[in-house]
């Protein structure tokens, strides 16, 4: 399969994603990541997939099928990825409405990948490695930084379009990096931190960062991905505000913390829980090399928070037993973010999205209480909300902005 | 009006303020802190012109004067962004007016066309609008006045003269308007129904917007409904408990908006009146189209075609005066619509009737069966009466028709009479849209609309009437429009937005009617029958229901499936035509329908009761007839009919047994009372944890079955309004377990279920699971007593018993470790003992039927599916139609999962996947799958659940549940199934 398969994967984190395809490139897979997107991604979807699912789950599925059927590629020699968390809530049933939905095309004879971290489903052509898996978590690292940074950076441009010039420069350098196992050393990661926030620094230059700062968070598709949040970010930016999102890295140890928190709360699992709770060391140290960096040596630029702080502050408002979609993180990066001094919040989910009852729009009230300046506003996406009425609510939520 | 503006703003200027809403246009100019002119009026989505030409009709006003302007309202974003002029946010806008002329309000409702607000002013400020799916406000009413057969006015005069209400769903405008067309067809008096509409716009303002505050103190009311319905502010005054100086009703209610808008605007930079009128001017020219579709037709030649092919699938019509002979007669009472066919031994058509029924279908089918035999008189004789439809039991009681049949076996006759081999028939009505698909010779698979869907032929007409046309007109329009706006799927409330987007890009009122048409089709195609491809629907299709009348619809169906169709000429009387068939297939020597002087006397009357038959205290509606002959209808089982049923007649109901034996628990009394709200996952483990709790000396209070008044109890504190009714609920049981004076409330959070070992995992859903953590936080009632809600695991006794101890030893004396063990092992074994009793009754339930020879119904759910109110007595109306019905957990025991193509991890719903299994072995057992609306796990479940069945050639049914839902549609449904199951031998 590796040398004769293309693998498609889908859009979400642009460029996390672009770096991670990498890796497995040089591992020797034939990667092609979809980054496009139209109306017919989301009409596809509507058409194979049950419509009252969640919408990353059409929005994935439609542009899995809207590559299959463009005719760029072999179908015989095409295989999909798709990722599997296996927590309780629909998502992880996403890789089978795909299969359902590939069934219904005709095209069920396409291979499905499930990437997943908890050994649901063994695809004997993909396996991830451990060195693999390893400079993934580089990658996703570097991701977040540039995220980060580009956020701070891009509403002060010069010029338009100067930020995400950097971006790709600095996307397109590391791509060439990772396919380099070498490069991967610590070492040299750590001294790339340092150019890349380098970087930014210069092109902030000396402009102080004054604009009303905006806060994102939400379902971990919706909230990063434009297709699937109607270009949030580039309406907020056109709105003359600074972005903050919480990184990816993130929800990569709420995922991991939730193996120690079953442990803990029912005794599952605990040989399962050790290794987490190594994993959730480690993650936890690489971050705040990060944190403490920018901390030390770049004060103008806001650090990703301390997730162990962010984790601990959640218990205010929930239980750290909730796991299911985004559970206790969305709460504890709400938190967060009021404390980091970001009063404005957009809470987005998918329309009809299970456990945002409860860790979204079901915390509000209560962080608002603890919180009292703090400024938030629900939105719901799904395939026909329309951009006006999403604008218009986070419209109401900026004239409150401070 | 003098406005004194602290921030001295408004003197010696002059301000203007827009605000252009969904539906309307205010200006409003403030002179010197004095309103001098206001004004409002309609736009008809014309939106930039009818600004423009409000802003030239007072040129006298601002010629000559420098002003300042801002402009407000959601469908004024884009004009404002197209012509440089300032924008503000409504919302804002309204504080911003509030606070500059009542500033000691505590809060702020505004009602607008398409949105509603509330602003708290006191306890710190928070502003909330609707989200996406709680449309039904202005508009709402105007569409609610339009199937009434009224103007806003009327109604709202009729409406101070109620004398009951109804319940009538809050969400949205479509569940509402599946709620008032049985109350219509079933005679409830228009100004009950009025009021009741008026309470379900506040009850829906109150759950989806006050999100656990309570609205108290000082209100204002703001906006157009507001403005004008003085039987609406009546409803938000008694239920807010509000005094007369505390709910304030401003006469500059209708332009708070503008004013708010015109003070915000003070700022901007002043213009004349020819810079104003070159900017608007400036906005018609760049309207930006964001996504079109093709036209419908390339040509004027391609829609002849078009016209000639469908001039072919027709009936013969007779005229009258030459037929002399025998006749049948058919009725279809629809939801909107009243329809009736005379039809000859030939099979033509004699006379026809097509109409709304606007109220009132019995004076309708009166009238018209007085013209029949006025006209035809002697010629004719009358061989059967058949009847269809939501009124079929109210025409046939009340004028002695001789069939009643059920609509689907109608439409399936009307169809077969076109084209004998037709495979596939889409019926879009005014209110549902119904699919079958017919395979050797009977109805296989039977789709109807869920009340979320419903945007059909009725939301087409409201639609054009308010942009002020005529639904034919409208239609036209739509034929020849160059580019259609793509309009979305979703239910209508969406589709309102989207138009609403439209009008702000500036798109044509031809654009929005064939857009129109194709999201009706889109949504039959994709939403209700679910399909992918046109094969999938059939090879031979007949289209029909008055919508397909529209040949927008029509075209857009054609050209969405990439193939011709058949719609026969009568298409909107295809119901009645199939009745007349059925009635004359029939061969009754004469019909007994009431004769020509019976007629003459005839007169009816209705009026409605509660029903005191059980605590279920259902709404009867009672209409009697001059015979002296009663209609009783509201019921949910033969009680409420007056008929009693000797034990030996009552089916086994599993449904009923359950709560039986819930309702069989005792508590004694102890030193401390514990409250179990019994919802959700405690449904199924009320057993274990009341057991735990009495072995340790707790006297258990549960806060019993649920209601409607148990409901309301809760409602204000719901955060997420789209959340399953079954969640919702939740609130209300706190709240009464709170009324009891409980030491403490319990509802731990438990992520995995009970392990039955029957899928990759055993989870319970988000809802389920961490519910409470939702009620800890929005409920400010639970804050003053003890709310326990741990994480436990049920699937370890040592681990359960470990916590427990955990839990409860800090509040409760002698909670001991060694003494948790004994309960906990003496729950799981009253557990055990329970879910037996539950599977030994399904057994006796199934012998009961093959012994006697009865059809079985899995009423597969979950476990709390049963509560009378969330199942709204389903069960009992099974029941009464002749099932045995058992449910999902009492027959698939020992039923092996079959394999799945779904991701099998959560407990409940690994059970209705087994039910599934189970009833493709035995023919004489149907499925019948209850979802609560917003469940998404149901989204996953049914696809699978139906191709399970499908697969072992079994139908397979699914019912949508609601807060209120509407059980004519049900009966419909299962009697479709019945009549399905009868044709295909079973």
């Amino acid at each position: 399969m590796k040398r004769d398969y293309t693998i498609l994967v889908p859009n979400m984190l642009p460029i996390h994603f672009k770096l991670i395809c990498n890796v497995w490139r040089s591992n020797g897979y034939k990667i092609e990541f979809l980054d496009e997107f139209d109306r017919s991604t989301r009409e596809t979807g509507l058409k194979y997939v049950h419509n009252d699912t969640c919408y990353p789950a059409l929005l994935i599925i439609g542009q899995l099928l809207c590559a299959l059927q463009s005719g760029r590629y072999d179908k015989d020699k095409v295989a999909l990825l798709i990722t599997q968390t296996g927590g309780g809530c629909r998502a992880s049933n996403y890789i089978y409405l795909l299969r359902k939905a590939l069934k219904k095309a005709g095209l069920g004879h396409v291979p499905v990948i499930s990437l997943n971290f908890g050994g649901m489903e063994d695809h004997p052509g993909f396996r991830l490695t451990a060195p693999m898996i390893y400079r993934m978590m580089y990658c996703a690292f570097y991701g977040d930084l540039i995220m980060l940074l580009a956020n701070q950076c891009r509403p002060y441009d010069r010029h338009e379009g100067d930020t995400d010039k950097l971006v790709d420069r600095w996307v397109e350098r590391l791509s060439e990096e990772v396919m380099h196992p070498q490069n991967l050393r610590y070492g040299h990661v750590k001294k790339n931190y340092r150019r890349i926030i380098d970087d930014f620094a210069d092109l902030l230059g000396e402009k102080v960062r004054d604009k009303v700062k905006v806060g994102v968070v939400g379902e971990i598709y919706v909230k990063f991905s434009p297709m699937g949040n109607n270009n949030l970010e580039q309406f907020l930016r056109s709105e003359g505000v600074e972005t903050v999102m919480p990184g990816f890295v993130d929800f990569c140890m709420y995922c991991v913390y939730n193996g120690i928190a079953d442990y803990e709360l029912y005794g599952r699992q605990p040989g399962y829980a050790v290794l987490c709770r190594i994993a959730y060391r480690y993650l936890l140290k690489k971050q705040r090399y990060i944190r403490e960096l920018i901390l030390r040596d770049y004060p103008k630029f806001m650090p990703p928070a301390d997730f162990d702080r962010t984790r601990r502050r959640a218990m205010s408002v929930i239980g750290i037993g909730t796991k299911m979609g985004e559970g206790w993180l969305l709460p504890a990066e709400m938190l967060e973010l009021s404390d980091e001094g970001v009063k404005n919040i957009v809470c987005t989910q998918p329309f009809g999205c299970l456990p945002n009852h409860i860790v979204g729009k079901g915390v509000m009230k209560p962080i608002k209480e603890q919180n009292p300046d703090v400024n938030i506003i629900a939105v719901d996406y799904d395939p026909s909300a329309t951009a006006i009425n999403q604008e218009n609510r986070i419209k109401l939520m900026l004239s409150n902005a401070k | 009006m003098i406005i004194h503006d602290t921030k001295n703003r408004t003197s010696s200027r002059l301000l203007v303020g827009i605000d252009i809403g969904s539906t309307t246009a205010k200006v409003v100019l403030i002179d010197d802190g004095q309103v001098i002119y206001s004004k409002y009026e309609r736009h008809f989505s014309q939106v930039r012109q009818k600004t423009l030409s409000m802003i030239q009709s007072i040129a006298p006003l601002l010629e000559g004067r420098s002003f300042t302007v801002a402009v407000s309202g959601s469908a004024g974003m884009g004009m404002a962004n197209a012509a440089s002029l300032p924008f503000v946010q409504e919302v804002y806008a309204t504080a911003e007016c509030v606070r500059m002329l009542e500033p000691d309000t505590d809060a702020v409702i505004e009602l607008g066309g398409e949105d509603a607000k509330i602003i708290f002013f006191s306890g710190g400020l928070d502003q909330r609008m609707n989200g996406s799916c709680a449309g039904g406000t202005g508009s709402f009413i105007d569409q609610m006045a339009t199937l009434l057969d009224l103007d806003v006015s009327e109604m709202d005069a009729l409406s101070l003269s109620h004398q009951q209400i109804y319940p009538i769903a809050s969400r949205c405008g479509v569940f509402a308007k599946t709620d008032i067309q049985p109350l219509i067809n079933q005679g409830a008096t228009k100004s009950d129904i009025a009021a009741s509409i008026y309470q379900a716009v506040v009850n829906q303002t109150i759950a989806g917007l006050a999100q656990g505050r309570r609205i108290e103190g000082k209100i204002m009311f703001l906006g157009g409904p507001l403005y004008y319905c003085r039987g609406l502010r009546d409803r938000f005054k008694e239920t807010l408990l509000l005094s007369d100086e505390n709910a304030v009703f401003p006469e500059y209610g209708l332009f708070a908006v503008a004013i708010g808008a015109a003070l915000y605007g003070a700022d901007a930079v002043p213009m004349t009146f020819y810079t104003l009128v070159e900017k608007l001017t400036e906005s018609l020219k760049t309207s930006e189209r964001i996504s079109s579709l093709p036209p419908l037709f390339r040509d004027k030649n391609e829609y002849q075609a078009f016209l000639s092919r469908h001039a072919q699938h027709r009936v013969e019509t007779q005229f009258a005066g030459n037929y002399h002979g025998d006749a049948t007669i058919g009725i279809d009472c629809g939801s909107t619509t009243t329809k009736l066919v005379l039809l000859s031994q030939n099979n033509e058509i004699l006379y026809s009737y097509y109409s709304p029924n606007r109220g009132n279908p019995v004076d309708i089918v009166r009238a018209e069966l007085l013209k029949i035999y006025t006209e035809f008189g002697d010629q004719i004789t009358i061989r059967g009466v058949a009847v269809t439809g939501y009124g079929e039991e109210l025409i046939k009681t009340a004028f002695h028709a001789d069939f009643g049949i059920v609509e689907t076996m109608a439409h399936y006759t009307a169809a077969k009479f076109f084209d004998p081999e037709v495979d596939f028939i889409l019926d879009i009505g005014g209110q549902d849209i119904k699919c079958f698909k017919v395979h050797n010779n009977s109805i296989d698979s039977i789709m109807l609309n869920e009340a979320c869907s419903s945007g059909c032929g009725s939301f087409i007409e409201t639609f054009a009437s308010s942009m002020g046309y005529t639904v034919e007109e409208f239609a036209r329009q739509g034929l020849f429009s160059m580019a259609p706006v793509d309009l979305g799927t979703r239910c209508t409330v969406f589709m309102n937005s989207s138009v609403k987007q439209a009008q702000k890009d500036g798109a044509s009122v031809s654009d929005i009617s064939a857009g129109l048409s194709l999201s009706v089709v889109k949504n039959a195609i994709y939403k209700v029958i679910r399909a992918s491809s046109p094969d999938e629907l059939g090879q031979r299709i007949v289209v029909q229901g008055g919508t397909f009348m529209n040949d927008a619809v029509l075209r857009c169906f054609e050209k969405e499936l990439g193939r011709d169709v058949v719609r026969p000429s009568i298409a909107g009387l295809m119901g009645a035509f199939g009745a007349a068939l059925f009635a004359s297939s029939q061969q009754l020597s004469r019909s007994k329908v009431l004769t020509r002087e019976e007629l003459v006397r005839f007169s009816h009357q209705s009026r409605s009761a509660v029903c005191k038959g059980c605590e279920n205290r259902c709404r009867l509606t009672i209409n009697t007839f001059s015979s002296g002959e009663r209609l009783i209808s509201g019921n949910q089982c033969e009680k409420g009919a007056g008929i009693s049923l000797k034990d030996d007649e009552k089916l086994p109901n599993l449904y009923e047994f359950k709560r039986s034996l819930l309702s069989s628990y005792h508590s004694r009394e102890g030193r401390y009372k514990i409250g179990l709200p019994l919802g959700l996952g405690m449904y199924e483990l009320y057993p274990l944890w009341h057991t735990i709790f009495t072995e340790l000396g707790f006297e258990v209070v549960c806060s019993g079955f649920s209601t409607r008044s148990l409901y309301t109890k809760g409602h204000f504190s719901i955060p997420s309004d789209t959340a399953c009714y079954p969640a919702k609920i939740m609130h209300g049981h706190i709240e009464t377990l709170l009324e009891r004076g409980v030491d403490a409330v319990f509802y731990p959070c438990i992520t995995y279920n009970v392990d039955e070992h029957k899928g990759d995992n055993h989870y319970n859903c988000p809802v389920v699971a961490y519910y409470s953590e939702l009620l800890a936080g929005n409920m400010d009632s639970l804050r003053s007593t003890l709310f326990l809600y741990p994480y436990l695991n049920i699937n370890s006794a040592s681990n359960l018993s470990r916590e427990l101890t955990a839990v409860l030893s800090p509040h409760f004396e002698g909670i001991r470790l060694s003494r948790v063990r004994q309960a906990v092992k003496a729950g799981f074994a009253a557990y055990e003992r329970h879910m037996q009793q539950i599977y030994d009754e399904g057994q006796r339930a199934v012998a009961f039927a093959r012994r006697t020879g009865r059809r079985i119904m899995i009423l597969a759910g979950r476990p709390y599916h049963i509560d009378p109110e969330i199942c709204h007595g389903i069960d009992r109306l099974a029941a009464s139609l002749g099932f045995v019905v058992v449910s999902e957990d009492s027959i698939a025991y020992d039923v092996d999962v079959p394999i799945l193509s779904v991701y099998n991890q959560w407990t409940y719903h690994s059970r209705l996947y087994a039910a599934a299994a189970y009833c493709c072995q035995s023919r004489d057992t149907s499925l019948v799958q209850l979802v609560s609306f917003g469940c998404g796990v149901d989204a996953v479940t049914t696809d699978e659940v139906r191709s399970i069945l499908e697969n072992g050639g079994r139908l397979y049914t699914q019912i949508k549940i609601d807060e209120i839902t509407n059980l004519g549609a049900v009966r419909i449904r299962l009697r479709s199934l019945i009549g399905a199951l009868e044709e295909r031998g079973e």
